[in-house]
């Protein structure tokens, strides 16, 4: 009965959002209401998920009582509940702020879509099966479409015509890559195609290494991995923002997938491959950031890059590395989301503007709003005092061991410090520079304190990680055991008598 | 000829039309791109559970070779995901071409733009 919750975190956002779908036109509070309810929800539900997680090994749990490998598995383990954590606190903070600022106002159907695009990606987390996983990878794309365009705008659609064809090739490799490893190991179960990968005979493995590049390139197409990342700033900076800063979580659903897959199923040769275009879309990414002339685009690539610092830890395939990784991953997708809504209230409380960088006058809230850009700049360059110090630290002490030691080292050290340049200079333009128009106290009437409420909810979060970083850190290690230990896996799966598990 | 020429040059065509038309720069011929890739896919997962004839999908007393079940499933699936996304790229590009003015995947207008009738625009 208990491992029937399992399926909790899918069947809560698609009722909700069904519920929210009869409250479109009147009484609309009603469905912002249902929305976030159900985001604080899904906290409290991913926090039992954990709990059950830490008490025990991966859980899974089979849809319709079809036994595994013929039906479909949900699997429980230490990395889908912290995945599921996250994304429930990020979608809390969002779901409060779009409702706080109006922007579920601005379109019919923003909570529907909010709640359907939540569904897509707790179910790419929890899914044990690789077709099932690109069907809410499609959950999750087609609701993604509907939240990018949300306000619309010409800028928007452009982009959206870009994000959306860009992610119908995406899928097609996806098709292709299943379709190859379904070819030649019979099987979708991820842990019946490990056992399955392991006893291939030599002539297959071509064919194998083939399906898993293609499915490594699609998640690093999510994860907006060079030379695959061009699509994201065009994307994340016409997008509103509040929209962007959930969608900080999609770039690690890539990172997830990439993490799930690769050591239970092809092995760190996929590392070598990885670990360059990883390095090299960390330095795009930064570069990007100092170059970017407005805010969105600004945390547009400030988000590539941090990302890409996330990939060259999980590239070494090394369960240190991955540690490190893993206590980065919750980090740098608060830091990225709290960028976002700040730039958000700062686009809200400073009309005139827009997001461009330029010196203004002053506006009401801009003290509140540059401690607020101060904390998000510091969290994602990873300076203390926050956890992103704590975490690129990690990091580079996980790299010592790789042959890729000093190149890991070099870019992670001058794209932060390119990050600190670029930021700075940001900050200091828009909120210490004083324009030379004269202060127009009437357009600058848009501050609205409660409206920063989840920016600051992010920001304690973010304290909340660094003051628990040991707690944190032993999760992470031992998260990273449980992936490396693929029998484990294949047990809880496939039951403790299956070819492969005593492996 | 085989029928395993047959169907994997079928593929490759489909295949190659595709990439070419995905990288052309109008929204009209990348849509037709990506739908025959979609069928290029199609028949790629349809050609997953080796391709053999008068065989029983589930069961059939006496019979011992049977042929695979599940790529067909597979492809029902990625039929009605291909079809739907396929719409929404048209609807997609059609809006942008009414609100920009250009059909350019990129948005850049062209020296000589084909101006959409403001007047039919709803």
């Amino acid at each position: 009965m208990i491992d029937a919750l399992i399926a909790a975190p899918l069947l809560l956002p698609a009722f909700a959002g069904t519920a929210t779908l009869l409250f479109r036109r009147r009484r609309r509070w009603i469905g912002a209401a249902i929305s976030v309810g159900s985001a604080a929800g899904l906290v409290l539900l991913a926090m039992i998920l954990m709990g059950q997680a830490i008490a025990g090994g991966p859980t899974a749990y089979a849809l319709g009582n079809w036994p595994a490998p013929f039906g479909i598995v949900l699997v429980l383990d230490r990395l889908a509940a912290l995945m599921l954590l996250l994304t429930a606190v990020l979608g809390f903070a969002v779901a409060a702020h779009a409702t706080l600022t109006g922007l579920d106002r601005k379109g019919w159907h923003f909570h529907p879509l909010f709640q359907f695009q939540l569904l897509g990606i707790n179910g790419a987390f929890l899914t044990g099966d690789l077709f099932n996983l690109f069907v809410f990878f499609e959950v999750l794309l087609i609701a993604s479409y509907g939240l990018m365009l949300h306000g619309q705008g010409a800028q928007r659609l452009t982009a959206g015509v870009q994000y959306v064809i860009v992610n119908l090739i995406g899928s097609t490799l996806f098709l292709i890559a299943l379709g190859l490893l379904y070819g030649i190991t019979g099987t979708l179960n991820m842990a019946d195609m490990a056992v399955r990968a392991a006893a291939l005979p030599p002539a297959d493995m071509g064919l194998l290494r083939a399906g898993g590049l293609l499915l490594v390139t699609v998640f690093a197409l999510k994860a907006a991995l060079a030379p695959l990342h061009l699509w994201l700033p065009r994307t994340y900076g016409s997008t509103a923002p509040a929209v962007a800063a959930l969608f900080a979580i999609m770039t690690k659903v890539g990172a997830y997938a990439i993490i799930r897959t690769v050591p239970l199923i092809f092995g760190d040769w996929v590392g070598q491959l990885l670990l360059p275009a990883a390095l090299v879309a960390m330095l795009l990414g930064f570069v990007g950031l100092l170059a970017a002339r407005g805010l969105r685009d600004m945390a547009a690539f400030g988000l590539i890059g941090s990302t890409a610092t996330l990939l060259v830890a999980i590239a070494q395939f090394d369960q240190r590395a991955m540690a490190a990784a893993l206590f980065y991953l919750p980090h740098t997708t608060l830091a990225a989301a709290l960028l976002f809504l700040t730039i958000d209230l700062v686009i809200r409380w400073r009309p005139a503007e827009g997001d461009s960088i330029v010196p203004t006058s002053a506006f009401a809230g801009q003290g509140r709003l540059s401690l607020l850009f101060l904390a998000a700049a510091v969290a994602l360059a990873g300076l203390p005092p926050l956890s992103g110090f704590i975490g690129k630290l990690l990091i580079l002490q996980a790299s010592l061991t790789s042959p890729y030691v000093i190149a890991i080292w070099a870019l992670v050290l001058g794209t932060s410090l390119l990050a600190v340049v670029g930021m700075a200079r940001a900050g200091t333009t828009v909120f210490w520079k004083q324009g030379s128009c004269p202060p127009t106290s009437k357009n600058r009437t848009a501050f609205r304190a409660i409206e920063a409420l989840p920016a600051f909810f992010l920001l304690a979060m973010l304290g909340v990680l660094t003051v628990a970083a040991g707690p944190a850190t032993a999760y992470a290690d031992a998260t990273s055991r449980q992936l490396f230990d693929v029998p484990a896996y294949v047990r809880a799966v496939l039951g403790s008598d299956a070819p492969g598990a005593a492996r | 000829m085989s029928i395993e020429f047959l169907v994997a040059s079928a593929i490759a065509v489909l295949t190659a039309a595709g990439i070419y038309l995905a990288l052309r720069g109008r929204t009209f011929p990348v849509v037709l791109g990506l739908a025959m890739l979609s069928y290029a896919i199609n028949l790629f997962l349809f050609a997953i559970g080796r391709l053999t004839v008068n065989r029983p999908p589930l069961y059939e007393k006496g019979v011992t070779d049977y042929a695979d079940p599940l790529p067909q499933a597979l492809v029902l699936t990625a039929i009605v995901i291909s079809f739907a996304m396929t719409a929404l790229a048209v609807v997609l590009s059609l809006r942008s071409f009414l609100e920009t003015g250009t059909d350019q995947v990129d948005g850049i207008v062209e020296a000589d733009p084909p101006q959409p009738d403001r007047e039919a625009a709803p």
